[in-house]
């Protein structure tokens, strides 16, 4: 009774065939970047009564063709945008019932009543550079972020996160249904209080 | 003193490479998992710009690309050097962007078609001319939620 033991397999090519394979999908595939600013366009109908906005209450940024940064008429850096825009938002100038109580600006009369009626107003030139605009758009969303931040932290301090990743676990599948449910709400709540009037206009100075 | 003599030969066991495959195969189920395949291959130059304010973009089968961009070196000599926009595998004028956008939008499933966004994959040195362009064509279909994609970045790396 002589235990005949089976032949062993050689295995000495397996790395070599599981190399070629993962060369192969190296080469073949991309990690996909799908992440970026997410925008809304305006409807296309011209509306029949368009709302009066008072002037205070724009808030124009203008880039122009040489990829210069127009702010309320006046040239700007980049870098102050963020924050000229947060004065902005966050300015708080209404009384009575269009006050802000939450508001932390300088509730200066020429300047936007409350950020529920604060605009921001985007407009460019066809011959300013996508990667320009890109980094004002990037900036200008940095703004409402900056602010929703600020009151997500002041409101639900519980939470210990603020406004942006409270929506990225918002938006996580891992999340568990009554964490969501609840986050919800409080998102809502706070992009309520800063909601995000950005209009990107069609092209402007020709 | 024979006692302390080694047996035979001086020389260093082979290392046992049984694991290799195992180590290997692992790396494979990673990349196959962590990466998706290209469905179309892109014929324009596409850097796209830098932002850091973004949300992410979870659900596939909810987005319609549109790349835009200068067609890339071998196709320079054929299609000219001004940027251009690519829809599926082939270049298209800005009038065919709506009858694109229609197209896929009817190829998703009924309860996906108003919830689909537009990914606008823009190479970062093209002119919002073209980029307008598109977004006006967007309007006229009724396809308003766009997302303009971008890499993961300061803002400064798109001034220099």
């Amino acid at each position: 009774m002589a235990k005949r033991s089976a032949p062993e397999v050689n295995a000495g090519s397996m790395a070599d065939i599981a190399f070629l394979l993962l060369i192969f999908f190296l080469v073949t595939t991309t990690i996909e970047t799908d992440s970026g600013l997410n925008r809304k366009l305006p409807p296309i109908e011209d509306q029949v009564d368009p709302p009066i906005i008072r002037q205070k209450n724009i808030f124009t940024v203008l880039v122009s063709k040489d990829d210069q940064l127009l702010v309320e008429e006046e040239l700007a850096d980049i870098q102050n945008l963020r924050s000229l825009a947060i004065k902005f938002l966050d300015n708080g100038g209404g009384v009575g019932e269009e006050a802000c109580d939450y508001c932390q600006g300088e509730r200066d009369e020429s300047s936007s009543d409350n950020p529920d009626k604060a605009i921001i107003s985007l407009k460019n030139d066809r011959e300013t550079s996508y990667k320009v605009y890109i980094a004002v758009q990037n900036e200008l969303v940095a703004a409402y972020n900056d602010l929703r931040n600020r009151e997500f932290l002041r409101l639900y301090p519980n939470v210990g996160l603020n406004y942006v990743d409270a929506q990225k676990k918002y938006a996580d599948p891992r999340t568990n249904l009554d964490d969501s449910v609840d986050l919800k709400v409080k998102l809502s709540v706070v992009k309520k209080m800063y909601p995000q009037k950005l209009s990107e206009a069609e092209s402007g100075s020709k | 003193m024979s006692k302390f003599k080694k047996k035979s030969g001086g020389e260093s066991p082979a290392i046992n490479t049984a694991s290799l495959p195992d180590i290997v195969f692992m790396l494979l189920f990673f990349f196959m998992v962590a990466t998706v395949m290209r469905d179309s291959t892109l014929m324009v130059v596409n850097k796209l710009p830098a932002a850091d304010q973004i949300q992410k973009l979870d659900k596939k089968d909810r987005v319609m690309y549109i790349y835009a961009g200068k067609p890339s070196s071998r196709y320079e000599k054929k299609y000219g050097s001004s940027a251009r926009i690519q829809l599926n595998d082939k270049f298209a004028t800005v009038g065919e962007v709506g009858a694109f956008i229609l197209a896929e939008r009817a190829s998703k499933r009924q309860e996906l078609q108003n919830v689909l966004t537009t990914a606008l994959k823009v190479d970062s040195d093209t002119k919002m001319g073209l980029v307008q362009d598109i977004k006006q064509e967007l309007r006229k279909v009724q396809a308003l939620k766009i997302n303009y994609t971008t890499r993961v970045g300061d803002y400064t790396q798109n001034l220099k």
